[in-house]
C-alpha cells in the first residue's frame, strides 16, 4: 500500500510547479495553463486524503472544484480573447493600463 | 510492490509532464504535454479507487478545458511569441517563493491530524460501484452545492458569450 505522504508529496511538487509557472511565465495563456496545474494539484490531495479516511467528500469536493474549474476556463478564455483583441499581446507584462 | 512501482511511474511521469509544460517556448506544446499529463492524473485516480472521478477528468479536462485552451492558442496569433523571451525578467523570485511554499506545505505535512475513518471502505464501494455511492451522496447531502455549481456553470456560459463577443456598433 503506497502510503499517503507520497501522494501529499506528489501533489505539492505539482502545485509548487504550478506556482512557478504562474509567477513566471509572460504569456498568459501558459499562466492560466499553471492554475489548471494547481487545481489538480489539489484534486489530487482530496482524492488521496479521501481514500485514506475512506470518505466520499473529498471525492465530491474534487467534483466542484472539477465543475468551478471548467467554468474559470470559459470565463478567462473568453477574457483572453478580449483583451487580445484590444492589445494585441498575450504577454502579462505588457498589460499595464491599470498603472498598478 | 506493484501499487509502488506504479505510483513512482506516474509521480515521475506527471512531475516531468508539469515541468514540460510550464517550460515550452510553444503554447501549443504545452497543451499536448498537458493532454497527456491529464491521462496520467486520471490514471492516479484509478489508483485511488475513484473511477468515476477519473472519468471526469477525461472527459471535463482532457475532452472541455484543453480542446477550448487549443481553440483559443490556434486562434490567437502567437507566430512573435515563439521568438520572445519565455520569462519574466525577476523569474528568480518566482521559483524562489514556489520553492517557499511547498517547503511549508512540507513542514506542515507531519502536524496534520487525520480523522476517524468515514463508512466507506473499498469493500463497501465496491458492492454498490463508486458512480451510485458517489452519486448518492451528491443528490442528498450536497443537494444545493450541486445545485449552486449549475448556476455558477450558467453564469460561466452567459459571461464567456459576453466578453468575448464582438462590441455591436451603436
Amino acid at each position: 500500500m503506497v502510503p499517503l505522504e507520497w501522494y501529499i508529496w506528489l501533489a505539492t511538487a505539482v502545485f509548487a510547479i504550478g506556482v512557478a509557472g504562474f509567477l513566471t511565465r509572460r504569456n498568459i495563456i501558459i499562466m492560466f495553463m499553471s492554475i489548471e496545474l494547481m487545481l489538480n494539484a489539489v484534486n489530487i490531495s482530496l482524492i488521496s486524503f479521501s481514500y485514506y479516511l475512506q470518505d466520499l467528500r473529498g471525492h465530491i469536493l474534487s467534483f466542484f472544484v472539477i465543475t468551478v474549474a471548467a467554468a474559470e476556463a470559459a470565463i478567462g478564455l473568453a477574457i483572453i480573447i478580449s483583451l487580445f483583441r484590444n492589445k494585441a499581446t498575450v504577454h502579462a507584462d505588457e498589460m499595464n493600463e491599470m498603472k498598478g | 510492490m506493484l501499487p509502488q512501482v506504479l505510483f513512482l511511474y506516474f509521480a515521475f511521469a506527471i512531475v516531468a509532464l508539469s515541468l514540460a509544460v510550464i517550460t515550452r517556448k510553444n503554447p501549443v506544446h504545452s497543451v499536448i504535454f498537458m493532454l497527456v499529463l491529464f491521462f496520467h492524473i486520471a490514471a492516479l485516480y484509478l489508483t485511488l479507487n475513484a473511477e468515476f472521478l477519473a472519468a471526469i477528468q477525461i472527459i471535463v479536462y482532457a475532452g472541455a478545458i484543453l480542446v477550448l485552451f487549443l481553440f483559443v492558442v490556434l486562434m490567437l496569433n502567437l507566430k512573435e511569441e515563439v521568438t520572445e523571451h519565455r520569462y519574466i525578467s525577476l523569474w528568480a523570485v518566482g521559483v524562489l517563493l514556489s520553492i517557499a511554499i511547498s517547503a511549508i506545505f512540507l513542514m506542515t505535512l507531519s502536524s496534520i491530524p487525520l480523522g476517524a475513518k468515514g463508512v466507506f471502505s473499498p469493500d463497501v464501494i465496491a458492492s454498490e460501484t463508486h458512480t451510485v455511492a458517489l452519486g448518492k451522496l451528491l443528490y442528498t447531502e450536497f443537494l444545493y452545492p450541486f445545485e449552486i455549481a449549475s448556476v455558477i456553470l450558467l453564469v460561466a456560459i452567459v459571461g464567456a458569450v459576453v466578453l468575448a463577443k464582438k462590441r455591436l456598433k451603436s
